[in-house]
């Protein structure tokens, strides 16, 4: 900033720069050393930036050359409204879009995507995003389905896996998180003790699906479309080492007066 | 090496996947209800807490992208609020995370309703770039510039992606002055 206020142009700066080198030579390896520093750093950012926004720009690109304007029907069906049969939670995972393993097309499904595919039980103060998600989901566009997916290899479950017996936590979030699945860890470790680490993480991750089908039923909304066969609760399970897909139902309701 | 970290909207239309042709490894994925994200809050948010915190400590990505889009019904809910008539237990809690950049747009566009309105709201994810800024590895990778946030637009009517006007560009308040 120069003393007047006024930001400083870059020639200035580097004229300013020039003139103190010529008048302190002993100044010149130094700066020779920083101004080399700065360049690599600056080409870095460039480079960084330019991938990044180059790459969403040339995806954005590819879809609508080769999906967006071949389907001009189903897109403008679309335009005017969604009515997708599927709620689907995902992990966050790079590795397991729903888009991707089961081939979801624009239209057909909701997607909720979080650390280890988490559904929290009904709490209108902790988990609102979750709440909200499913509220509008059931609620307004009542979906058909709901599919929780669980997968292989997943960071968030040996995150669950790794925290210690007494409880405490060393992130700020991602623990506290994770812990919606407490129930699945102690039921695996109970039963499963035996099993080497990966395939105790395996099936924690199987079983963390059903703590979430069941914290699904906390939600009275979800509870009455199931009740009245307007809705299904299933748990799934990708395995990207192996190549499989896992699917299993919930199922749930009351019987009619046993007296 | 996961580069991204896209948050958008769980509507069925708008799979960033999809409208971007990501592969699988290339990014990692939050989608909520108007790819909404909130200030840092232990209590309240913790779900996108971890995935910010995930993303950034362990995953290390250089690019956090927020993504909006046309006929967004997080969006038409925010600006019917409030609503005496229809009560949601959840649905309105969330989206009034985006009350501050409804209340911006309003008082920028006193005249505006209708689509334009749901329009210029459904375009200021920079509300949520801001509240990124709020979570210290967020404020710090942006300072050491490992981290750079992106805000983008997608229109499904048009066939649009837009590269939002100011929002592609965000600096914690502790900034030097940059030369014109």
């Amino acid at each position: 900033m120069a003393s007047n206020g006024k930001p400083i142009h870059i020639d200035d700066a580097i004229n300013g720069l020039k003139k103190l080198l010529s008048e302190n030579e002993d100044l010149q390896t130094v700066a020779v050393a920083k101004i080399k520093q700065l360049t690599a750093e600056l080409e870095g950012v460039d480079a960084g930036e330019f991938n990044a926004v180059e790459r969403i720009r040339d995806g954005f690109t590819r879809f609508k050359k080769e999906k967006y304007e071949t389907n001009p029907t189903l897109y403008g069906e679309l335009a005017k409204g969604q009515s997708p049969k599927f709620l689907v939670f995902a992990c966050a995972d790079s590795r397991v879009c729903p888009s991707h393993i089961l081939d979801f097309q624009p239209g057909e499904a909701f997607v909720v995507r979080n650390i280890a595919n988490m559904v929290p039980p009904y709490d209108t103060i902790k988990h609102s995003g979750a709440g909200a998600a499913i509220e509008y989901a059931v609620v307004h566009l009542k979906v058909e389905n709901i599919v929780v997916i669980g997968h292989s290899c997943c960071g968030g479950i040996k995150g669950l896996m790794s925290i210690p017996d007494d409880g405490t936590e060393a992130s700020d979030f991602i623990e506290q998180w994770v812990k919606i699945g407490l129930a699945a860890k102690s039921k695996v470790k109970a039963d499963c003790s035996d099993l080497e680490y990966s395939d105790l993480c395996t099936k924690c991750e199987k079983e963390a699906v059903n703590v979430s089908l069941g914290n699904l039923l906390t939600y009275p909304f979800v509870r009455e479309a199931v009740v009245n066969k307007k809705l299904s609760l299933k748990g799934g399970h990708y395995d990207f080492v192996n190549g499989s897909f896992d699917l299993w139902n919930l199922d749930f309701g009351f019987s009619s007066s046993l007296i | 090496m996961v580069q991204f970290l896209i948050f958008a909207c769980s509507d069925s239309r708008v799979s960033p996947t999809n409208i971007l042709n990501l592969r699988p490894g290339e990014s990692f994925m939050a989608r909520n209800i108007a790819n909404l994200v909130p200030e840092f809050n232990k209590l309240k948010h913790a779900g996108v807490g971890a995935i910010i915190e995930y993303a950034i400590l362990a995953l290390k990505v250089e690019v956090i992208v927020v993504i909006g889009h046309s006929r967004c019904g997080g969006i038409t809910r925010l600006i019917s609020l409030p609503d005496d008539e229809t009560s949601y237990d959840f649905i309105d809690d969330w989206v009034s995370i985006g009350e501050p950049a409804k209340a911006k747009v309003i008082a920028e566009h006193p005249g505006a309703s209708g689509e334009e309105l749901q329009t210029l709201v459904e375009k200021s994810v920079r509300n949520s770039l801001r509240n990124l800024l709020s979570y210290p590895y967020v404020e710090s990778g942006i300072a050491n510039n490992t981290l750079k946030l992106l805000g983008r637009y997608y229109d499904f009517v048009r066939g649009e992606f837009q590269k939002l006007d100011d929002d592609d560009d965000i600096k914690p308040t502790t900034n030097i002055q940059e030369s014109d």
